[in-house]
């Protein structure tokens, strides 16, 4: 486990979260008979994070990288296996149900299906007023009328206050998701793939929506999604996740423009860019194999079976989340060979064995034998 | 002549609420080798209408043709259509867990199905080629994975093992109906390099059915836009990104976040797409659009040639002159949304290619 500590002095002021070492593990049905000692998945391992007031981090990963479980942990859904989250100056990681509820105004979540996340059965107005009869805030006509305020605020007509979900579009429900989690005007904002179920021209008419209500209430975000071009529009920051842990941090244009992990060098050059010549000019740069099993992660950098800069160094040792090659410290990445800028990784072969690149879940990573044929593309 | 060709093809559903209609009399055609793009949001037309060619939708009123080879699938019969289906068409969808079996071995599956067109070949035979198809679309370890479950597989590799079944007999189109939608990005890349060699390597037609245009932008040769069951625009890949007519097409471009990265606000398209049970008079865009004009709140616009260029195709009242278009948008976007011009681009031009922008970062 890693031990990486927050960046700046304990005490400012002007951070409202802090996610300390966090590390959630859940148990797994062990696959052998009579074996003694749990299986877990590594969820989430040794995360630190900090988001200062006002700002937006963005949080982007593939699937199973433990992103939306870094959120639950920090809305206190699930129980941290170990680590500390201070939420405005308190520390919220050990409080019971009870003790926790005086918070959950100033926590508040955005889902990302606009479908499951509303029962169909209720009406509008009562599915927004929830907030409001949990905490016993008003009621009878007082109620309606803050509900409706809120309706207006986020760009729904508050006349529709009788109506059922399925009365509503994709892009409306979600529009009832943000009005229900701003019913109190939370201090800080957790929204977990908040478009990515929307249509092009719909997202944006949200994303909008969500700028305008930060600027608007100063509200705080965690932003997670995969669309890697929304997180890049929205976030200030932006931590790219890895099997459970931060692989890298830094300011958005940090990020896109020095990526130092070459996870994050990969990543972003995977990402279909709506730009006829640019897609044909740029080197792609193709990671070999899948996300391996985070029941047991690999040694080392857990990166290490997939990444075309891999040496023997990433198999044995653990790197540090750390400034690379003279970077600030906002900006900080895990790994031992990092990418200089204007390097090129997709050139890159990794001096491990095939051997030591055979990822968990049985399949062989070698770039040769996953690939047959299927050389870079050339820039045609 | 085209591979395939599809003209004037109308699908609807008859529904408690009224007629569903699809998709209103689309044409379009497919050439060996090439990749046509068919973009669109949800509810434009754009599943349907290829399901329909390949007689998967029930209950559908269909007419239209749809000659593939020269023969209408539309009218054939069931049986005559199964031989064409898998054997000359392989189509792959966007849930990869759902299309297999979670029963059988994935290499059975490939096995049935190369088998059911190809009586003649042996067991041994077929699953040799199974073996040898997963290893070409890139499944390690091939002739020990071919008696895998589906449930074994990642999500990437049961994508690849559905490209491997639409390849098996070497089809002369394949339809990806949305094939990296549920992907993640490392591995979307993976996949579509594994399309983009199958098709230098045989030679294959692709429709590739997506609402991501980045990926358009990656693969497709021609692209066609629709809208509310309708083709809004056709033309060439670049063309659609750098020189679209139609104001659908601008607004879908416009509304993504920039490439460059800077953050000024989006643009959204303004209000929803229409009901396909009530579609409004004229053009089915008008309600959104912001160049609207009297004339496209009653007669529908026909797909017509945008200056003298018979490949681009736009279903707009707006002038088929770049520049007279081009100089009515700077009236209407100019207005509206105040941006500085481009600096060394003439104004026309730069408002043309809104893309372009971000090739220069």
């Amino acid at each position: 486990m890693s031990t990486e500590s927050a960046v700046s002095a304990p005490g400012d002021d002007d951070v409202l979260l802090r996610v300390e070492n966090v590390v959630k593990y859940f148990p797994v049905r062990s696959s052998q008979l009579f074996r003694r000692q749990r299986d877990f998945v590594h969820a989430v391992e040794g995360v630190s994070l900090e988001i200062r007031r006002g700002q937006t981090l963005g949080l982007v990963g593939e699937t199973g990288c433990g992103k939306s479980t870094l959120a639950r942990c920090i809305m206190r859904l699930y129980d941290l296996t170990s680590g500390k989250i201070t939420f405005d100056g308190h520390d919220i990681s050990t409080l019971s149900r009870r003790t926790m509820r005086p918070y959950r105004r100033d926590i508040q979540m955005i889902f990302q299906d606009p479908y499951g996340s509303l029962n169909p059965r209720r009406r509008v107005g009562s599915i927004i007023g929830d907030p409001f009869a949990i905490h016993g805030i008003a009621s009878g006509q007082e109620r309606k009328k803050r509900v409706q305020e809120v309706m207006e605020l986020v760009g729904l007509n508050p006349e529709h206050y009788n109506r059922f979900p399925a009365e509503f579009s994709g892009g409306q429900r979600q529009r009832i998701g943000v009005a229900r989690a701003l019913a109190f005007r939370p201090k800080l904002v957790i929204c977990d793939e908040p478009v990515s179920a929307l249509d092009v021209s719909i997202q944006a008419q949200i994303i909008n929506l969500l700028a305008d209500l930060q600027q608007e209430f100063g509200l705080t975000y965690l932003f997670i999604a995969h669309d890697l071009s929304v997180v890049r529009h929205v976030s200030d920051t932006v931590a790219v996740m890895y099997l459970g842990q931060i692989s890298e941090i830094a300011p958005t244009s940090q990020l896109w423009d020095h990526p130092r992990h070459p996870y994050t060098d990969a990543l972003l050059s995977a990402v279909p860019v709506p730009d006829p010549d640019h897609a044909d000019q740029r080197e792609r740069i193709l990671l070999v194999g899948d996300v391996p099993s985070p029941v047991a992660p690999p040694s080392g950098c857990r990166f290490h079976p997939r990444c075309p800069k891999a040496a023997p160094t990433c198999v044995e040792q653990e790197p540090v989340l750390q400034p690379r090659l003279g970077d600030g410290p906002d900006h900080r990445a895990k790994c031992h060979f990092p990418v200089a800028d204007g390097e090129d990784i997709s050139l890159a072969r990794p001096t491990i064995s095939a051997g030591a690149r055979i990822i968990e879940t049985g399949i062989l990573a070698d770039s040769d034998a996953s690939l047959t044929g299927l050389g870079p593309r050339d820039g045609s | 002549m085209a591979l395939l060709e599809v003209s004037d093809l109308h699908v609807s559903f008859g529904t408690p609420d009224g007629i569903v209609q699809a998709v209103r009399g689309i044409t379009f055609d497919v050439d060996a080798g090439q990749t046509l793009g068919i973009v669109g949001e949800s509810g434009s037309g754009k599943s349907v209408s290829t399901q329909t060619i390949m007689g998967i939708t029930r209950g559908a009123r269909v007419s239209g043709t749809a000659l593939f080879e020269g023969r209408d699938l539309l009218t054939m019969s069931n049986q005559d259509l199964q031989q064409v289906r898998g054997a000359k068409v392989g189509m792959i969808f966007q849930d990869p867990l759902s299309s297999l079996h979670p029963f059988y071995k994935v290499g059975w599956q490939i096995v049935e199905m190369i088998r059911l067109h190809d009586r003649a070949m042996s067991k041994a035979q077929a699953r040799a080629r199974a073996v040898d198809l997963l290893r070409l679309v890139g499944i390690p370890q091939p002739d020990r994975r071919v008696d895998d479950f589906p449930h074994q597989f990642s999500g990437g590799m049961r994508q690849r093992a559905m490209i491997a079944m639409a390849m098996a007999l070497n089809p002369a189109l394949l339809i990806a109906d949305e094939p990296t939608t549920a992907l993640d990005v490392t591995v979307q890349a993976q996949v579509l390099q594994v399309m983009k060699t199958l098709q230098d390597e045989f030679g294959t037609a692709i429709i590739m059915i997506t609402h991501d245009l980045g990926v358009i932008a990656d693969l497709a040769d021609e692209v066609i836009v629709m809208y509310a069951g309708a083709v809004m625009e056709r033309a060439d890949r670049r063309t659609i990104f750098v020189a679209n007519h139609h104001p659908y097409t601008e607004g879908l471009l416009e509304s993504l976040p920039a490439y460059g990265g800077d953050r000024e606000r989006l643009r959204p398209i303004p209000g929803q797409p229409p009901s396909l049970i009530n579609l409004p008079p004229g053009c089915p865009f008008h309600p959104r659009c912001p160049y609207v004009m009297d004339r496209c709140r009653t007669e529908v616009p026909n797909l017509d040639p945008v200056g003298g260029d018979s490949a681009h195709l736009s279903a707009c009242w707006l002038p088929h002159d770049m520049r007279a278009r081009n100089a009515r948008r700077k009236e209407v976007i100019g207005r509206a949304l105040p941006r500085p011009a481009e600096q060394g681009t003439a104004p026309a031009e730069a408002l043309a290619a809104p893309a372009e922008t971000a090739g220069s970062q």
